[in-house]
This record gives structure tokens, C-alpha cells and sequence, in this order.
């Protein structure tokens, strides 16, 4: 699925990386717990997260993560925006609940990694 | 290559810069990006540890054509029990450093899975020592 059909499908603000809309994502991960997004290994999914501050970025980053969904109605910072264009990824705002997002990804057949 | 860098004490909106910066240079000596993400995972989980838990200290990382050796150095408090912090869901972390997605007690042990030396040395009242390598093959 295109990062564009997704965002579609979410009714999601693409606030970062719209130059990559038609790239093509099967898997995604969702958590509140950056902790957990650094336990993926050689998995690089998209992340849908509720936590909306730098660290999300940062932790992204670090674990090739490049393309976040902020779900819960959160609002992507300047500084968090900056970074994000500065490591080339795509970041979107959503306001659905995690449940909502997650299941509707879900039914359209992105697939969890585990 | 030698790197050094100061990472101070609840310092959240830095934390990460230096793991991004030795991403960079790795990606820019064509590690394998598996391998840099090893790296750069165990290395930000100690940063953020540094920060978090600790009243800063200082990162230094050697590369040669092998591997990367890196080492943690913070000034304290101290790991009572090094056991105790290795497992999986122990944590001393404040609800700060809760709210920026972390201390969920799984630092150290994710450490551990993704480097292939790892030497954790603590002083109650003087700090702990995180020293980490990782080879390139």
C-alpha cells in the first residue's frame, strides 16, 4: 500500500516527506513506549505512536524507523518537524484513537511484524 | 577514528545527538546498516540513560577497519545492583523520563542483544561504566 493510500485511509496530515507519497509499505508496529520501538531488530516498519515530542523522532532515527503516524488527534512540534525533514522522513497526523487507526490499516492489509 | 562527546543531566531535548552523530559518520564509512543500527540502538538506549538516570558523563567512540568499540562514562549515582537493572521491566525511572517514552526497564537488556561485548561496571557515589563493542563482519 502507498504511503498516500494510507494516509487517505486515515484521513491523515502529511506535515513531512510528501516527495515520497508513492512508496510502498506493507508492515507497521504501534506503541506509546519508545523502549519498545528500540526492540524491533531488522524490522523497519512504519510506527504509529500517541507520544509526540523530539524522542519520537529521535528514536525513529535510530532505529531506521522513517515514516510515523501521530494518532491521537497529537500535533507534530517545529523542532520535531525539522528534525524529521532533516533525516528525510515522513511524518502524518491523524486523529483517530490508536485502536481506530491501527484496526483500519489492519483491515486493509498492512501487516504486523509480529 | 576517535569520538568524544558530553551529554549532560535531564538534558531530554539533546538527547540522541550523540548516537545521531555517530550514525552519521558510520553510514559515511559504509557500515552495513544493520550493523549501524545495532550500534546506534545500544548506544542511544546508554545516552538516554545517561541522561535519565545519571548526572551526565561522557561518550567516547574508537572505529577501526573491524569494529567500534564505545564507552559510557557518567558521573554518578551508581548502579546498586547491576543483576537487578540487566533484567527485562526493572527501572528507577523518574515519570519525566516516563513521559518521553522510556523506563520501561528494558535499557540495558537491549543493550545487551545488540552488541557483542558488553562490560557494565558500577560505583555506588561515583558512576557507572557502560563499555560496548560491536564488530563490523
Amino acid at each position: 500500500m502507498t504511503i498516500k493510500e494510507i494516509a487517505t485511509l486515515l484521513d491523515a496530515k502529511v506535515v513531512c516527506g510528501k516527495e515520497r507519497l508513492d512508496e510502498e509499505h506493507e508492515n507497521a508496529f504501534a506503541s506509546d513506549l519508545m523502549s519498545d520501538v528500540l526492540t524491533l531488530g531488522d524490522h523497519n516498519p512504519i510506527i504509529l505512536t500517541g507520544l509526540c515530542n523530539l524522542q519520537t523522532i529521535r528514536t525513529c532515527e535510530m532505529g531506521n524507523l522513517d515514516i510515523i503516524i501521530l494518532v491521537r488527534k497529537k500535533k507534530a512540534t517545529e523542532e520535531m518537524i525539522e528534525m524529521a525533514e532533516e533525516e528525510g522522513m515522513v511524518l502524518m497526523e491523524c486523529n483517530y484513537s490508536m485502536f481506530k487507526a491501527c484496526g483500519i490499516l489492519y483491515q486493509a492489509g498492512i501487516q504486523a511484524i509480529y | 577514528m576517535h569520538l568524544e562527546y558530553q551529554v549532560y543531566e535531564a538534558d531530554f531535548v539533546n538527547a540522541g545527538s550523540a548516537s545521531s552523530s555517530i550514525k552519521k559518520t558510520l553510514k559515511q564509512l559504509n557500515i552495513n546498516p544493520a550493523i549501524i543500527k545495532r550500534v546506534v540502538v545500544a548506544l542511544y538506549e546508554a545516552e538516554v540513560n545517561a541522561i535519565a538516570h545519571a548526572y551526565g558523563g561522557t561518550i567516547t567512540a574508537d572505529i577501526d577497519a573491524n569494529k567500534i568499540n564505545i564507552k559510557v562514562v557518567d558521573k554518578g549515582p551508581g548502579i546498586p545492583d547491576i543483576d537487578w537493572a540487566m533484567q527485562e521491566g526493572n527501572s528507577t525511572a523518574s515519570p519525566e523520563v516516563r513521559d518521553m517514552g522510556f523506563g520501561a526497564g528494558m535499557g540495558l537488556p537491549n543493550i545487551q542483544k545488540n552488541v557483542d561485548k558488553l562490560n557494565v561496571q558500577s560505583t555506588v557515589g561515583v558512576g557507572t561504566s557502560v563499555e560496548m563493542e560491536v564488530n563490523f563482519k
